[in-house]
Order: structure tokens, then C-alpha cells, then sequence
């Protein structure tokens, strides 16, 4: 009986490191299988992503850390690590122990902007670093980003743009935020080539990222540090 | 559609092919003409046994244009220069190019102070180190003429100091006839013997001919003693533009290509085969200050111009670039190596010696050799060229991707970027405004200082085995007691 149990452990654990291996090769063909393998056998989807997917995740971090790895790769785990998300969140069950999460952002670039690859890295690093990331994609209406907050209450709103005529939208975004009393319940971070930490506090911004690194630095601090273990 | 694979690697060529040929047909003439002054006698006996014209009480030897034509045949068209422990093997031929740091300076430039003094054992023992760790400075060169040891050992003492701090193969030279010899038994103990070392050269010697058409007693002996013993020859003529040859690049091209055949007629004469190679260390005098500008655009192009004339004889090619005339880290120092090190590798010359060096021709700098290495690593990356396959040019991929889409994390973005790219190490700065500023606004100075420091901390070249260091250490001991 006992080896039977233990075996069975075993099994699980070679499919929840199959789960970080996917992330930690670059395996975005493979992700959705390993899922699937994991829920199949009875895995945990929380253990799954948590000891499979993030632990990958955080893997390739570190190495991006390192300058051993690069955008490209760390864009790829991410994407594997997604693949995999689609599979075991909706099996994560009804008042479960949700998944650790350093917090919830909801990035997207702003208004009459389509410029996408800047948010996408935020997007990519922030989802490395341990944050849930909703990515509202580009082109983003000052409406939606409204009734997105009221959707899905994150804790931190990112804004990101290229052009010194759509970084305007940034400060209506704000505006509206106030308008809607649903400014104090979020923090505001803009980021992107014409913005820096003035126009950040012209706006009442509550910070700006200077490159993607930066902007994780920068929303850590803003919902108080580390991961709650 | 087919698999064809394209890169041809772009090249430099300054001179059209029938001005390499006026060139060649001119010094010829030249020493058949005007002939060559040689102040070593059993140079003159040789050529004399060969049917030169000699004059000895002039000391000048007339080589006929037959005899240049035939030593020209005998010379070997591939060199292999290898390393103690066969990781950095080198082969000097095609359009090859192996880079190693300019060699013998009088000077270093100290870290700390910024100032220029005379280096010390530990400053040669740290340039070695540092060139061991750097990934495209592929061969050390015996770089700087240390101060704390006599004067009559330092050739040999440089060579021993390179061969316990790094394996990689050795670009040197001797300042004596006997240093060569003492030399030779250095190279042949970390070879294995003498037999070993005839079979893998571990180690280049450079002969500088004194221009104009001059070879001195010494450098002609050591010129022969390197073709008896089959050691690879560096012949290295240096007519300076304006002083010791014509001020005209065509001109002194002509003179500097004599000065090279009458050494390479030499060396086949004394042992046909014998390995050499087309060198030369450009210099043009500064008509304001007098001083060697090593930095100045011609002595690049006439760089280049070397490196023609020595893949026109089908020989192997080196010349001195990649030196700068300025005194410090500076803009100058970096523009100045970095266009000569990109047009010498597009210039496809076998051997670069250069990085490192500053201030003319004399000094050595940690820091500029590191600046360098990543110089040679885009030049190198420059001459890889442009690979046109059906997968990368991608259509498929651009078909998949469509308008206003990302290619960022796509798998061919994934597979490519690192064959595509020449990743640079931390010198290079491109990070934003914020992130630099906050990283305390360090200059490529700077920068270069910390990987200096941090590579010197941390690198441990492979060491000779102990047997071998045990019986180098009582050799050099030996040479010191002699000249004592």
C-alpha cells in the first residue's frame, strides 16, 4: 500500500518537473500535453503551476538575471508557461488555495497607440517575477481601462506608450480613475520612451519605469515587496 | 524553392589587381637595381652560394628577379600556430584573422593612476591573464618589456612569463642572436621536444628589416635561425611615410615589399620551405610633432595594402593595427582601433596585433585591450556577413506573424538571435537613461576597469604541468645566471 502511494508521488512529481522543463526548454509545443498529463494523473492544478510552471518561470528569471539568457528566451517561457495556464486554471476548483502571486497588474498601451513590444516585455518580466498579469494588448481605450478595474481589481494599473501625442491619454486615464472613485483602490504606473518620473508626477502617477527591469522594480515596491510565502 | 546558403564574406581590396602587380614588378627592380644592405655576413655568404651578386665591402647583395620568383614557390601558403593545450590552435590562412595584443611596450599605462610608467613583472603577468580570459584576443603576444629584470634577459624572461600564464599560442621576438636560442629550448621543453615543436609551432618571432632596405646583424640572424629551425618568421618592414621611405603610400608600398622579399629570399635560401609570413608595422611621421602615427587613416590603408600584396604571393599576412596614437581611454582611442581593426579583418590579415596599445607604439593598457576584444568580436561578426537561406530570410515566418504582429517570441526569433548577433560582454552600455544613471554613469572607461579587475580576480589560466614548470623555472634560472 505504502509503495503503491509513494509510487504514485513519484509519478506526479516527474509530471510537475515535466511541467518546469517545458518552461525551462522552451517548449511551447509540449506545454498544453504536460498540462493535460499533470490533471490527468491527479496532480494538484495549484502544485502544477506553482512546484511546475513557476518554479520554470523563476528558473529562467534568474538566468535573464544573469545576462545568460535573453528577451527571446525569456518571451518563449512565458508563452509555454501561458499554454499551460489555459489547461490547469480553469481545474484550479472553487475556493481552492489560490496560486502565490506578488499581485495583480493590468498593463495595456494606451489609446491610438498600437506600439506593443515595450508592454509586452513589462508584460513577460512582470509574469516572471511572480505578478498575475492581465495584458489588456495595445490600442487601449481610456474606457476600458475603467471598466476593466472594475472587473478584475488589480493592484496595479500599467500604462505604456511611444509617442508624445498618445502619452496625453495617460493623464485622462487617471482623470477618469478619480471620476469613478476607483483611484485609491489601484496603483498607477506609466512607462515607454516619451515618459519619465516628471511626467509621471505631472499626471499623479504613483511611478514610472524606466526600461522593463525597471518597471518591475518599481510595481514591487508599489504593492509592498516580496511574495507572500 | 532551395536550400542554397549564401554568406560571402565581404573584403576589402584598396588595390585594383594590376596595381599589386606594378607594385611587385617595381620592387623587383628594385633589388635586383639598388640591391639590399645586409650587416650580417653569413646572410651575404648564403646569397653569394646562391648566385647573388654581393658586394661585401658595401655589404649589399643585388637579388636577381629569378631567384625571388623561386623562393616565392618554396614558401608554404598555410601556417599552423598551436597551443600548449590544443584549445586555441590557430591557422593562419585564406582570409583568417587571429588577433593578438601589440607587442613589446616600452610603457604601461597604470590602472590607478592613469599615468604611463615602465611595466613591472606583475603588469605582464596580469596583460597575460587578462589576454588568456578574452574571448577574441585569440594568441598572446610577449607584450610589454618589463623594467625589473636586466635588459640582456628580458626577451627571454617575457617568453617565459607568457608560457606559465596561458596556453594559448605566442606571437614574440628576441632582441639578441642568442635569445632565440634560449627561446627555442623554452618552446620546445612546453612542447614536449624538439621534434614536437618543429611539427607544432607554438610560437611566431618577428624580424623587423631597418628601413630603408637595411637588416641589421641581429634580426637578419635571427631571420635565418628561424628558417634552419623551421620557426615561423613574421618579416615585419617598417618604412616610415616621409623618413625612412617615401612619403607616397604607392612608393613606399614598393620599398616595403622589396624589404620583405629580400628577407623571404633569405629564408629559402637557408632552408626552402621554411615558414613565412608577409608582415609589416605601417607607421607615417607626423609632419607637425614629428611622432609615429599608428592611428592615422593611411596606416591603415596601407595595412590593408600588405595584406594584398601577401595574398597576391599566396603567404600568409600580419600586420601591427588596431594601435592608438592617443594617451588615455578616450574617444581617439576608441575610434582610432576601431575602424583599424575593422578594416584590417575586412582586409582578411591573418595576424592583428595591435589591441592594447596606445600611445604611438609603447604602450600597453588593460583596459583599451578589453575595449579591443569586443572591436574584434563585431569585426568578426562583420566578415561572417549576411547568411540569405529560405529560413532566414523568413517568409514563412513574416506570412505567420502578419501585419502589426510581434516577432519577439516566435521560435525562429528564439533559434536565430544568438547566430545573428554578436553579444558584446557589460563594456558595451545599453541600457536606459534611468538604469545607467542609477548604475552611477559609468563611461566604457570605466566599465572596462571593473572587467579588468573582476577578470584578473577570478580567471585561472590552465597551468603547465609541474614537471614542465619545474624545468622552465631552472632554465630561466639558468639564462639569468649566464647573463648575470
Amino acid at each position: 500500500m505504502g509503495n503503491v502511494v509513494l509510487s504514485v508521488g513519484i509519478m506526479n512529481e516527474e509530471l510537475v518537473s515535466k511541467l518546469m522543463n517545458v518552461v525551462i526548454s522552451y517548449d511551447t509545443e509540449g506545454a498544453a500535453k504536460a498540462a493535460q498529463d499533470a490533471l490527468k494523473a491527479g496532480v494538484d492544478p495549484v502544485v502544477a503551476i506553482e512546484e511546475g510552471l513557476a518554479k520554470g518561470v523563476r528558473i529562467v528569471g534568474e538566468k535573464f538575471g544573469a545576462g545568460e539568457v535573453f528577451l527571446p528566451e525569456l518571451m518563449v517561457a512565458v508563452e509555454a508557461m501561458k499554454h499551460a495556464m489555459t489547461i490547469l486554471e480553469p481545474a484550479i476548483k472553487e475556493g481552492a488555495a489560490t496560486t502565490k502571486s506578488l499581485g495583480k497588474v493590468m498593463i495595456g498601451t494606451i489609446e491610438g497607440d498600437i506600439h506593443d513590444i515595450g508592454k509586452s516585455l513589462v508584460s513577460a518580466m512582470l509574469t516572471v517575477a511572480g505578478f498575475d498579469v492581465i495584458d489588456l494588448g495595445s490600442d487601449v481605450p481610456v474606457e476600458k481601462f475603467i471598466e476593466k478595474t472594475r472587473e478584475v481589481k488589480p493592484d496595479v494599473i500599467g500604462m505604456s506608450a511611444l509617442m508624445t501625442t498618445t502619452m496625453l491619454k495617460m493623464g485622462e486615464v487617471i482623470k477618469a480613475l478619480q471620476k469613478e472613485g476607483l483611484r485609491k483602490e489601484v496603483k498607477v504606473i506609466v512607462g515607454g520612451a516619451p515618459t519619465s518620473e516628471e511626467w509621471a508626477n505631472k499626471i499623479g502617477a504613483d511611478g514610472h519605469g524606466g526600461d522593463a527591469m525597471d518597471a518591475v522594480e518599481v510595481m514591487k515596491n508599489l504593492v509592498g515587496h516580496e511574495r507572500q510565502e | 524553392m532551395s536550400n542554397f546558403s549564401s554568406s560571402a564574406r565581404p573584403k576589402l581590396e584598396l588595390l585594383p589587381r594590376t596595381e599589386v602587380e606594378r607594385i611587385h614588378l617595381a620592387s623587383m627592380k628594385l633589388l635586383e637595381e639598388i640591391g639590399v644592405m645586409i650587416y650580417n655576413d653569413n646572410a651575404l655568404r648564403l646569397l653569394k652560394n646562391a648566385g647573388v651578386e654581393v658586394d661585401f665591402s658595401k655589404k649589399i647583395a643585388y637579388i636577381p628577379q629569378h631567384l625571388v620568383k623561386e623562393s616565392l614557390i618554396k614558401a608554404p601558403s598555410v601556417i599552423r600556430l598551436y597551443s600548449r593545450n590544443g584549445k586555441h590552435d590557430r591557422i593562419l590562412e585564406g582570409d583568417n584573422v587571429t588577433y593578438n595584443p601589440g607587442s613589446a611596450a616600452l610603457f604601461f599605462l597604470d590602472s590607478k593612476t592613469g599615468d604611463l610608467r615602465r611595466p613591472l613583472t606583475r603588469d605582464l603577468v596580469d596583460l597575460v591573464k587578462l589576454t588568456d580570459a578574452l574571448e577574441h584576443i585569440h594568441a598572446q603576444s610577449t607584450a610589454l618589456v618589463v623594467s625589473d629584470v636586466p635588459d640582456e634577459i628580458v626577451d627571454r624572461y617575457r617568453l617565459f612569463i607568457v608560457l606559465k600564464n596561458s596556453p594559448k599560442a605566442i606571437i614574440t621576438g628576441t632582441f639578441s642572436i642568442d635569445g632565440l636560442y634560449d627561446m627555442k629550448r623554452m618552446l620546445e621543453l612546453v612542447a614536449g621536444g624538439e621534434k614536437e615543436l618543429a611539427r607544432k609551432p607554438m610560437a611566431i618571432f618577428d624580424t623587423c628589416p631597418s628601413a630603408p632596405l637595411k637588416w641589421s646583424e641581429i634580426t637578419c640572424q635571427n631571420l635565418i635561425d628561424c628558417a634552419k629551425f623551421r620557426i615561423p618568421a613574421e618579416i615585419i618592414p617598417m618604412p616610415q611615410l616621409g623618413a625612412t621611405g617615401p612619403v607616397t603610400l604607392a612608393g613606399s608600398l614598393v620599398q616595403h615589399n622589396a624589404e620583405f622579399l629580400s628577407g623571404l629570399v633569405m629564408a629559402q635560401v637557408e632552408n626552402p620551405g621554411a615558414p613565412v609570413i608577409y608582415g609589416g608595422s605601417p607607421t607615417t611621421l607626423d609632419m607637425r610633432f614629428g611622432t609615429a602615427r599608428l592611428g592615422a587613416i593611411e596606416t591603415m590603408m596601407l595595412g590593408c595594402s600588405y595584406a594584398q600584396m601577401g595574398k597576391y604571393y599566396k603567404l600568409p599576412t600580419h600586420v601591427y593595427l588596431g594601435l592608438s596614437d592617443t594617451k588615455t581611454i578616450d574617444a581617439q582611442c576608441g575610434f582610432e582601433s576601431g575602424i583599424a581593426i575593422v578594416l584590417g579583418t575586412l582586409a582578411g590579415i591573418n595576424v592583428i596585433s595591435g589591441p592594447g596599445m596606445l600611445n604611438f607604439e609603447n604602450c600597453q593598457s588593460l583596459e583599451k585591450l578589453v575595449i579591443d576584444n569586443t572591436i574584434c568580436g563585431m569585426a568578426l561578426r562583420l566578415v561572417e556577413g549576411v547568411t540569405v537561406t529560405d529560413e532566414t530570410l523568413a517568409i514563412d515566418l513574416i506570412r505567420k506573424v502578419g501585419p502589426g504582429g510581434m516577432y519577439l517570441a516566435e521560435k525562429h526569433t528564439l533559434k536565430w538571435f544568438r547566430k545573428e548577433r554578436f553579444i558584446p560582454s557589460e563594456l558595451i552600455d545599453r541600457r536606459e537613461w534611468k538604469a545607467w544613471k542609477a548604475d552611477g554613469s559609468k563611461t566604457a572607461h570605466q566599465r572596462a576597469k571593473e572587467i579588468v579587475e573582476k577578470t584578473l580576480k577570478k580567471h585561472e589560466p590552465e597551468p603547465l604541468q609541474r614537471d614542465v614548470e619545474n624545468e622552465l623555472d631552472s632554465l630561466m634560472k639558468t639564462i639569468m645566471s649566464t647573463h648575470s
